[in-house]
């Protein structure tokens, strides 16, 4: 027995030693462990570096050894970073550039609020760099770089912010791009993410267009216009055809929607019809490609570069006549233009061509067999999840719903051989080669630049289970959207000429043009039906105005009283104050204050030899434009009159409002004439 | 005990070989076919970006000889401090003599000089400072505040959808990249003009308040976009800390 011990363990007391000395070594592995981490080695450094500082014992007292844990139950966030992070808030640590010492950048939030990973991702109980970083097998989100951080923002606020200039861009392209038309995007609140495009209906295309555009077009959208937002389907020869051959059998026609060319029509100077399309502003809603390649004009309707190989002369003179009877939902305003109008246009737009664009589009007459594989063509891509094709049904859910994208989990992906297995870098691929994922998907390929490539990608990765799961008193809501609706006969004009494709009231509309909500307590009357008969600039630095629309002296009626009855706001009696009789001696107080306290002639015109500020509008006539009660409350507190105006409160007493309004108010269009007698 | 240690040997050498092979060291696979004298920036320097985001333009520059003609061929590398990538980070004139590379300046705002660099025949260096800027959340703030409600009066240049009013004014106001005059401003008299306007400092009153327009935080955003655009650049005064 007590050989066989000793043949395995030698002398028993030698035995004793090693094996409590074994014992001694796996009793230090742990507190070993512990003292040589990287967390510890990081905080060692840290103090390294504080120690030569100027303010050493300030930052040295901040400091508190070992692991750090920031524990927030509400947001389900457990996060070490600041183990490591040491010097996060230490603000005298500005000019410190090495990592993890780094102070962090000023934010509206701190870390105590919302932890770490809830802005950029990662694993946040881990103490390593490797787990905390970059593990994607135990957690699945690796941090997120820098380019996509605003997405974080976005999963609580779900309206624009101003400091978030990329996430409301990747957001506005989600609308604008039309990619929600076929992927649902469901938001926490209940509502859904909703299509700011509007694809043209193809269900009377064939009266608009003839089928060799739709042929050239289908091929390659971005060859007709580079601005164009409908995507390449990268269709073969024979798709195309079919298609083309299918949407033009399909086309029903519509009454008036065309009108002939009358035998009588003279040939018209090209150049009037050049001056007409700027005096009537088309190009504040369409681009243009210039010579040198630059697209001018804005972006509310389609680029008209080509135009002239698109429609059809007999459509556009319908449509230039009243677009509504074409389109009753279309942004363009209905312009009321003459037959000379009409014709100097249909001249001037008529010359946009492109000879290249069909140079090589010859296609036969369709067979029957060409139009039924047309049709399936147009039900396999999904076109009518767009595009309203008469016969078709849009398609529910056509491709897959992007709610909880932001989280997808990495196992569920596909990833192309060399690509980073993480969420940001599947989504912008997915947006960039959409078909390199597998040549059968049906994606469109997009021409995105890298800017909306990345906004895009912000905008989709803020939609996580955390945006989903938040508890609501947590997230700041966006304003529902407006669907307002003005009444009665001035209600319809208003939709004929299309004021909300430009003025915002009561919270719908665009923003090209001033918001009216409250134009009724702003303005005078006389002035505003002066104003709709003829728009002239009111801001000589502008280059948009308003366009001239032939309105009929009833008409102009009709839109003046409603104006002026319904848009008051409710802060202040529009009658409150008198609009002449002021006494001398304030008048001449408020010239004063004008020019010297308050030296609003940097901005504003009141006498044009003097004056040349051009930044607000000109008040050379204000007396006769605007309220006194209107002014006299603006001068007060501008925001609150109209919020985001750039004019600065000047937080001015009475005494100086009223007697500034007195001056104003003397400011009228006749005294002008007077002066020039 | 002599066939461990050539064992041991072996091992170790293949340990060692296996160590060596992950790391290829940073030889540019590219080969100059021709060489400049100089190197000069054709666009792209100079340009504020933010943090995080590839610069919207790239950066081009040009390499000529000593005619100064370009030269097509010149192998140009790029550099700069830790964080900024260029994408590419070296490569071969075009046949305009030029290179473009795409810049991201990382995480951190701030001013970055960067660094083009080509060689001679002779293999001497030619070497060119570019200088970007990185804007971090708050600047960017600011930026967009001066977007808003300085720039048509600070900025004396026009563009065609923003005319400039700065010819306008009587007293002409500041660029706020006028280092030599705003970096002698300190935060706090920055502070008093912008809240209280110009008759704060005894300046001009077309200078009008933004104290009950913009709030306390939106101020400081605006101060520390103007510090960091300023040319030359604002150092802080105060105490300087040692670096290491």
């Amino acid at each position: 027995m007590s050989s066989a011990w000793q043949t395995l363990f030698g002398h028993p007391v030698r035995a004793f030693g090693v094996v409590s000395l074994l014992l001694l070594i796996s009793l230090a592995i742990a507190p070993a462990k512990n003292h040589f981490s990287e967390w510890r080695h990081y905080q060692n450094r840290y103090l390294a570096l504080v120690r030569g500082r100027g303010d050493a014992v300030t930052l040295q007292r901040h400091f508190h050894e070992g692991i750090q844990q920031i524990w927030l139950p509400e947001l389900a966030v457990v996060d070490r970073c600041t183990t490591c992070h040491v010097g996060l808030k230490e603000a005298s640590l500005a000019d410190v550039s090495t990592q993890p010492f780094r102070r962090h950048p000023v934010i509206p939030h701190t870390s105590d609020q919302f932890g770490c990973v809830t802005c950029h991702r990662g694993q946040g109980p881990a103490t390593t760099v490797e787990e905390a970083h970059r593990s994607t097998l135990a957690w699945e989100q690796p941090l997120l770089p820098a380019r996509y951080l605003q997405s974080s923002c976005g999963q609580c606020h779900r309206a624009a912010l101003t400091g978030t200039p990329q996430l409301n861009l990747g957001r506005n392209l989600l609308g604008r791009y039309g990619c929600v038309h076929c992927h649902t995007i469901k938001l926490p609140d209940g509502g859904v993410i909703k299509p700011t495009d509007d694809p043209p209906s193809l269900s009377h295309i064939a009266d608009k267009s003839t089928r060799e555009w739709i042929y050239a077009w289908l091929k390659d959208p971005q060859a007709y216009a580079v601005t164009a937002t409908m995507p390449n389907f990268k269709l073969s020869d024979r798709d195309a055809r079919d298609i083309s051959a299918f949407l033009i059998a399909n086309s029903t026609p519509v009454p008036g929607d065309t009108v002939p060319a009358t035998k009588d029509q003279k040939a018209v100077d090209p150049t009037a019809g050049a001056s007409l399309y700027g005096e009537s502003f088309c190009a504040s809603c369409h681009a243009v490609q210039n010579a040198a390649g630059n697209v001018v004009g804005g972006d509310v309707g389609p680029e008209l570069t080509r135009i002239g190989s698109k429609v059809k002369p007999e459509w556009l003179r319908a449509w230039l006549h009243n677009p509504r009877v074409y389109d009753p939902e279309t942004a363009m305003p209905h312009y009321r233009f003459t037959d000379q109008q009409v014709a100097l246009l249909m001249a001037f737009l008529g010359n946009k061509t492109d000879s290249d664009l069909l140079a090589n589009v010859h296609l036969d007459a369709p067979t029957p067999e060409q139009i039924a594989r047309g049709k399936l063509l147009v039900t396999e891509y999904g076109c009518a999840s767009c595009h309203e094709i008469s016969g078709l049904k849009k398609p529910d859910n056509f491709a897959p719903e992007l709610t909880r994208i932001g989280s997808k989990p990495i196992t569920q992906i596909s990833f192309l051989p060399g690509m980073p297995h993480t969420v940001p870098e599947y989504i912008s691929s997915k947006i960039r080669q959409p078909r390199s994922f597998g040549a059968a998907l049906k994606m469109p390929q997009y021409s995105f630049a890298p800017a909306q490539v990345d906004a895009l990608t912000t905008a989709l990765l803020s939609l996580t289970d955390r945006a989903q799961n938040l508890p609501m008193a947590l997230t700041v809501p966006s304003n529902p959207p407006s669907n307002y609706q003005p009444a009665g006969k001035a209600g319809q004009l208003m939709a004929d000429l299309a004021c909300f494709s430009c003025h915002a009231i009561n919270g719908r509309g665009g923003d090209m043009a001033p918001d009216l909500t409250w134009e009724g307590s702003s303005v005078q009357r006389p002035w505003l039906q002066e104003f709709l008969k003829n728009p002239n600039t009111l801001r000589p630095a502008l280059i948009r105005r308003m366009p001239k629309f032939n309105l009929s002296d009833g008409e102009i009626t009709d839109l003046t009283d409603y104006i002026m009855t319904v848009y008051q706001t409710p802060a202040f009696d529009r009658d409150s104050l008198s609009s002449s009789g002021y006494a001398p001696a304030q008048v001449e107080q408020g010239r004063q204050l004008f020019y010297s306290k308050y030296a609003c002639q940097s901005c504003h015109i009141v006498d044009t030899k003097v004056d040349k500020g051009y930044i607000g509008p000109t008040l050379t006539q204000v007396g006769s434009r605007l309220n006194a009660a209107w002014i006299y409350h603006w001068l007060k507190d501008p925001q609150t009159m109209r919020p985001g105006t750039i004019e600065p409160n000047r937080n001015m007493n009475d005494e100086d409002a009223r007697a500034l309004t007195a001056f104003l108010m003397t400011l009228k269009s006749s005294s002008k004439l007077e002066m020039k007698k | 005990m002599k066939r461990q240690l050539r064992t041991l040997f072996v091992v170790s050498l293949v340990f060692l070989s296996a160590g060596c092979a992950r790391k290829p060291g940073p030889v540019s696979a590219l080969k100059p076919t021709a060489f400049g004298a100089a190197l000069v920036e054709s666009s792209g320097g100079k340009q504020i970006g933010a943090t995080g985001m590839v610069l919207a333009q790239p950066l081009v520059v040009q390499v000529n000889n000593e005619q100064g003609t370009a030269v097509t061929g010149a192998l140009v590398e790029f550099s700069g401090p830790a964080g900024v990538s260029f994408d590419p980070p070296s490569g071969l004139t075009d046949s305009s003599g030029q290179l473009s590379t795409n810049i991201d300046l990382g995480a951190m705002a701030g001013r970055y000089q960067l660094t083009a660099h080509t060689s001679t025949k002779a293999q001497k260096s030619v070497e060119l400072k570019i200088e970007e800027i990185a804007l971090g959340y708050q600047q960017q703030v600011g930026y967009r505040l001066d977007d808003k409600y300085c720039t048509r009066c600070h900025n004396p240049e026009s563009t065609p959808e923003r005319v400039s009013n700065y010819d306008n004014l009587e007293v002409k106001p500041h660029s706020f990249t006028e280092g030599d005059t705003l970096n002698k401003m300190s935060g706090a008299e920055l502070t008093a003009i912008i809240s209280h306007g110009g008759p704060a400092l005894n300046k001009s009153a077309l200078m009008p308040p933004y104290g009950y327009t913009l709030s306390k935080t939106e101020i400081e955003a605006l101060i520390s976009y103007i510090r960091l655009i300023s040319d030359p650049p604002y150092h802080a005064s105060g105490m300087v800390y040692a670096q290491k």
